[in-house]
């Protein structure tokens, strides 16, 4: 597992409160055996509204392609279990996230695919994501060591939790490994839980 | 006259310590910390548990790749009898026979059978009698018990809660954890209380209970919490209603919810299938007796409510928590806090209201009665009482739909007649899935279409078309939307 201490890149704001995963990723999207190909679809009835709308979604505008920063207000992520969301903005080209709040399952998705999420406050956020629009060609450094968001003039205190921060800097985020090791403790572990020893149904 | 987002009837603050259980003070714990250490394997290198799971299910959409993850990684499922399978979301309601119309759907379906005969995993099939929404089935068969850490690749894994279990949605990563380790690394929570006091009044029901508990405490508003409901209101539920409130905890954003165990529950739980045997009943009952909240337990916050005080509920935005008395009018953006602002704008345009106007009276086109909030027969039982009360007929305007969670619920609700209760009123009748709780079948809105429904999530194109509009409610409620072909109040009828 390789160690994340920072990400930097061009970044794209995504704005708006309480975005739910059916929007990142509608639910037709999800008939599915693998998450290749997603990236396309990220945000995808958004996208469409905004074009008839005669609007541009930030995922289709030019100007923030090949961003590697996604940045969100609060409450991102909400709504399903899926990690076809964070998947399909992963594979759209995002790798990290700075936001105001996230919905627990999104961010414990995050982290098991060794995409950091990191908090600012909402004012923050709202600068961040102006300088953003006003030069999509800004680099936005993550630091998840020193837990700051930096881009141009501007540098963000940010917060990760602390077992979180330590997965991240020791390259242990993908826990997959560390617990099938612990596998003869999970059986004397399970020995001691009543319904799995006495009463199993 | 704009209504205020509402307060909770009284706020008391009995706090304990941040973070973990007090040394010492072992018989004061919540149900939540005593299942947290009776399930935890050892604090990994991160800070976080390896928190053993007694039972993890597995349904056809957030499974598949993980069982190629196992696969490229030459892993095993370490306890292949602690699995369950399903398939619920994508199945048809309709035409259930094979390969299915929808070549992706038969893809997933195909996924499913392949990876549990490959890692020797039980798959409850359509046409089993097993079959249904995993949320539905697990119970029925007295899978899920009290005291029991429950993980499923789906935000609504909350529900099992209802038996004082810990249940959490988990991501495809984590059903990988699950599945290749029996456990997974997580962060203990706090524990929230809340109280439920007084009674629901005649023709409201769990359902507009906990809608009216998430539009006080807001869709983040349990962020970093498990939820305990608890009070008399509460403990007078039935267990079926009771999954109805935990259900939904995860749309207030709390991790899981979960309501003490109690008489109801072990006997409901009682001859179940996988329940435990009558020679092992007393040992079990013992157990569960043993992990519910102790009564000098100490939570992290308590938030108390009057469910007497509570009208049928019903949501007008693009938010669970975006509810309304069934007598209220769309809420001012001014009685909400300025945060919010920018979504209630969204939710007046998206939907089509406006501020001041009332919530009764909005036309429908489509009702739906299902899902793992009230697709159970006691949700079925109630939407036919209400059919049969009105005595009308579903006008040629609306598309009406039932589909029930299980096939054990649809067997159930045939042998006692509900079914042709619901087809004589001109409802359509259908066989169990998740339907159009969530789209991934042949079941979607069209357009611009209204629909009043049982479900739990009114988002933005949550019901498979991009600008579709969803209105949350009781079964009941919806039974009623679907005879008037608009929103009523179902008290009218339920003299
Ligand atoms: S009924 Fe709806 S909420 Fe429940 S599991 Fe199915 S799709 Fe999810």
């Amino acid at each position: 597992m390789s160690k994340i201490t920072t990400i930097a890149g061009r970044a794209v704001p995504v704005r708006g409160n309480d975005i739910d995963t059916d929007r990142i990723i509608p639910a037709r999207y999800l008939r599915c055996v693998t998450f290749d190909g997603l990236g396309q679809h990220a945000f995808a009835d958004d996208r469409s509204q905004d074009t008839t709308q005669g609007k541009t979604h930030p995922f289709d505008d030019a100007r923030f392609q090949g961003a590697a920063v996604l940045v969100v207000n609060s409450n991102f992520g909400c709504g399903s279990s899926r990690e076809h969301a964070p998947q399909a903005i992963a594979r759209w080209g995002v790798k990290a996230i700075v936001g105001v709040s996230f919905s627990e399952i999104f961010s414990g998705n995050c982290v098991a695919m060794g995409v950091p999420i990191l908090r600012i406050t909402p004012a923050d956020a709202e600068s961040l994501q102006a300088a953003v629009e006003k030069d999509p060609s800004l680099v936005v450094t993550c630091d998840i060591e020193a837990q700051q968001v930096r881009a141009g003039a501007l540098t963000l205190a940010a917060t990760i939790p602390a077992g979180v921060r330590q997965q991240y800097l020791t390259g242990a985020w993908d826990a997959l490994g560390q617990l099938v090791d612990g596998l003869p403790q999970v059986r004397a572990a399970a020995a001691k839980v009543p319904y799995l020893s006495g009463f199993a149904g | 006259m704009p209504t205020v987002r509402g307060k909770p009837s009284g706020t008391v603050a009995c706090l304990r310590r941040a973070g973990a259980t007090v040394p010492g003070r072992m018989s004061a714990r919540t149900l939540f910390d005593k299942v947290w250490d009776l399930h935890t394997v050892r604090t990994l290198p991160s800070g976080q548990t390896q928190l053993l799971i007694g039972l993890h299910l597995i349904h056809e959409v957030t499974s598949p790749q993980a069982f190629s993850w196992l696969r490229e990684r030459g892993l095993k499922v370490a306890m292949p009898e602690r699995n369950v399978a399903t398939v619920d979301h994508i199945v048809p309601t309709e035409d259930q026979a094979r390969p299915y119309a929808d070549g992706l759907a038969e893809d997933m379906m195909q996924a499913i059978e392949r990876n549990t005969t490959e890692f020797g995993i039980r798959l409850f099939q359509p046409g089993s009698g097993l079959q249904g929404v995993v949320h539905i089935i697990a119970p029925e068969q007295g899978l899920t018990q009290p005291g029991m850490t429950v993980a499923c690749g789906d935000s609504h894994t909350a529900t099992h809660g209802a038996f004082g279990a810990i249940a959490f949605g988990i991501g495809t990563s984590q059903v990988r954890d699950v599945l290749a380790s029996q456990t997974m690394s997580m962060s203990r929570m706090k524990v929230r209380k809340i109280q439920v006091n007084g009674a629901l009044r005649p023709g409201v029901y769990a359902k507009d209970l906990i809608l009216h508990i998430l539009r006080v405490l807001t869709a983040k508003g349990g962020v970093g919490y498990a939820y305990e409901f608890n009070g008399p209101a509460i403990h007078a539920l039935s267990m079926e209603e009771r999954m109805t409130i935990c259900n939904m905890a995860i749309e207030g954003g709390a991790r899981c919810g979960y309501i003490n165990p109690d008489e109801t529950t072990f006997a409901y739980l009682k001859g179940r299938a996988h329940a435990p045997s009558a020679a092992q009943w007393a040992t079990a009952v013992a157990f569960w007796k043993s992990i519910a909240s102790s009564a000098d337990a100490e939570y992290d916050d308590v938030q108390t409510f009057d469910a007497s005080t509570i009208e049928p509920t019903v949501t007008w935005g693009i938010s669970p928590d975006h509810g309304l008395g069934v007598g209220e009018r769309i809420p001012a953006k001014e009685s909400f806090t300025a945060d919010e602002w920018a979504t209630i704008d969204e939710a007046y345009r998206y939907m089509g209201f406006q501020a001041g106007q009332p919530i009764a009276g909005t036309k429908i086109d489509v009702a739906f009665i299902g899902s793992c909030t009230n697709g159970r027969i006691s949700d079925l039982r109630e939407a036919a009482k209400v059919i049969t009360a009105h005595g009308g007929r579903v006008p040629a305007s609306v598309k009406a739909f039932i589909v029930p969670g299980s096939e054990a619920v649809k067997k159930v609700a045939e042998a006692e007649g509900l079914d042709k209760v619901f087809t004589a009123h001109g409802f359509e009748w259908r066989e169990a899935g998740c339907s159009m709780c969530l789209a991934m079948n042949p079941d979607k809105l069209k357009g611009r279409q209204v629909s009043a429904s049982s479900s739990n999530r009114n988002f933005k194109g949550r019901q498979g078309s991009p600008e579709g509009r969803t209105l949350l409610m009781s079964p009941a409620m919806v039974a009623i939307a679907a005879l008037e072909g608009r929103v009523a109040d179902v008290r009218t009828v339920l003299k």
